[in-house]
């Protein structure tokens, strides 16, 4: 019996970051040191994954400047930079792939995250949360409103600090296409100093994570937007069973 | 359009956007709770299976190591799984009574959860697959999220005979794809524990 789902180009693991990266620190006790084992083109398990329309998305879930409001008080809007991020996604032969689930998550424009764990002495902001989500339309484009986020320091090494970096998961059509990245801003001469963008090898793979400024989808006197597209692997046949 | 997407490898293929960590902050984009959110209208979250759900109820918890032997406790675990009958239900609808996805954290005690319901049997290839799920795992440190599956203890004949299982190269790493039952409770248990590194290091796959 042949399965409807497709099979997928499979993932150039020369391209993306091996799991053992020493500059990272916290990568060193976390990567597995065995060879992984090759399911080669997946079996149906593999092929197949989950799809989010029927995933109730409330009216600001992609919109940062408004979703962190609590409901019933007068608040303001967030501090920092107005920024639209917005983009396609698509697949490896340029196909769109609509209907998916993106997520998001950053610190704010202070470089805080609101999150119990995260001590840094940027103040949290009042009116930011820092978290969305969206599906993206019949042409695979998603977009988001929030501000930049700020850079922030970590313990890796000595003063050590993170680009500016928005991160970003996407699911595509399958388990196989699922990716989670980070978004980084073009210009940033934090990107190249950051541990965790070495991780990569080869300086393309790092361009595929850098935004663009796009004054076409800017509005004037209110905020300027970022071109963020976000590549899946390709979908190669599909099977219709009978 | 500028676009950073042109790049292509030899083959005129487009590349992959590259992989990175998903940080230590993952629960305020994934797991709304954990981090200290207020929970949206609809989440994704570790309940896949509801009243009403066909199949037997089942509940999958396990902890994440790493080569120290620390626990990771800031990891995200994602869960696929077939139906009860062995079909993978795509669309996930929180008001239905099974969804085949899920999310959980290793936070606080360090455990992950699903409530779910003991997976059918999936073809691949003609010969049936051992009933299993599907996790990715996501964490600070983890550059590229890693996959694996978790099978039955109490499905000795058809994980013998599972294609995949088989595939392992080595008999005694299978063992880390097995998921322990454990006595006691109203719902089933099974415990399945995942080294990232080690003399006990789980089985990864690429695919
Ligand atoms: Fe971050």
């Amino acid at each position: 019996m042949s399965q409807p789902y497709p099979f997928f180009l499979p993932r150039d693991r020369n391209w993306q970051p091996e799991a053992y990266t020493p500059g990272y620190k916290t990568s060193i006790a976390r990567s597995p040191r065995q060879a992984l084992v090759s399911l080669h083109r997946g079996s149906a398990s593999e092929r197949s994954g989950p799809v989010f329309d029927g995933l109730e998305i409330g009216k600001y879930d992609n919109d940062l400047l408004m979703n962190f409001r609590t409901e019933g008080t007068v608040a303001g809007l967030p501090i920092g930079e107005r920024i639209i991020m917005h983009g396609q996604v698509i697949d490896q032969f340029g196909k769109p792939v609509p209907n998916t689930l993106v997520e998001m998550w950053q610190a704010n424009a202070g470089g805080r995250y609101r999150h119990k764990k995260d001590n840094y002495l940027a103040p949290l902001d009042p009116n930011f949360g820092g978290v969305g989500r969206c599906i993206t339309d019949s042409e695979g484009r998603y977009r988001f409103r929030t501000v930049r986020p700020g850079p922030y320091p970590w313990p890796n090494g000595i003063n050590t600090w993170r680009p500016a970096h928005i991160h970003v998961s996407v699911m595509g059509p399958s388990i196989s296409t699922r990716l989670i990245t980070q978004m980084y801003f073009e210009g940033d001469p934090l990107i190249p100093q950051c541990p965790i963008v070495q991780v990569l090898k080869d300086d393309d793979a790092v361009e595929t994570m850098i935004a663009r400024l796009d004054m076409t989808h800017s509005r004037p006197m209110d905020c300027l937007a970022y071109r963020f597209d976000i590549v899946v692997r390709g979908a190669l046949q599909t099977y219709f069973e009978e | 359009m500028y676009s950073q997407y042109k790049l292509q490898d030899d083959s005129g293929l487009l590349r992959e956007t590259a992989s990175q960590t998903s940080g230590p902050f993952v629960h305020i984009g994934l797991a709304l709770e954990i981090a200290g959110f207020a929970s949206r209208d609809d989440e994704i979250w570790e309940e896949l299976a509801k009243d009403g759900a066909a199949g037997e109820r089942i509940e999958l918890v396990g902890r994440v190591f790493d080569g120290n032997g620390d626990m990771v406790r800031d990891a995200l675990i994602e869960l696929w799984q077939a139906d009860s009958e062995g079909n993978y239900i795509s669309r996930f609808d929180n008001k239905q009574p099974f969804s085949g996805f899920g999310r959980s954290a290793c936070a606080n005690d360090g455990d992950f959860h699903f409530y779910t319901v003991k997976p059918g049997q999936v073809d691949f290839d003609g010969a049936p697959m051992a009933p299993h799920v599907n996790i990715a795992i996501f964490a600070r440190g983890i550059n590229l999220h890693l996959q694996t599956r978790a099978y039955f203890d109490d499905e000795a004949e058809a994980n013998d005979a599972c294609p995949i299982l088989n595939s392992v190269p080595s008999p005694e790493r299978r063992k880390t794809l097995i998921a322990k039952k454990e006595q006691g409770g109203d719902v089933t248990r099974y415990c399945f524990d995942i080294y990232l590194q080690g003399e006990n290091e789980t089985v990864f796959f690429d695919f």
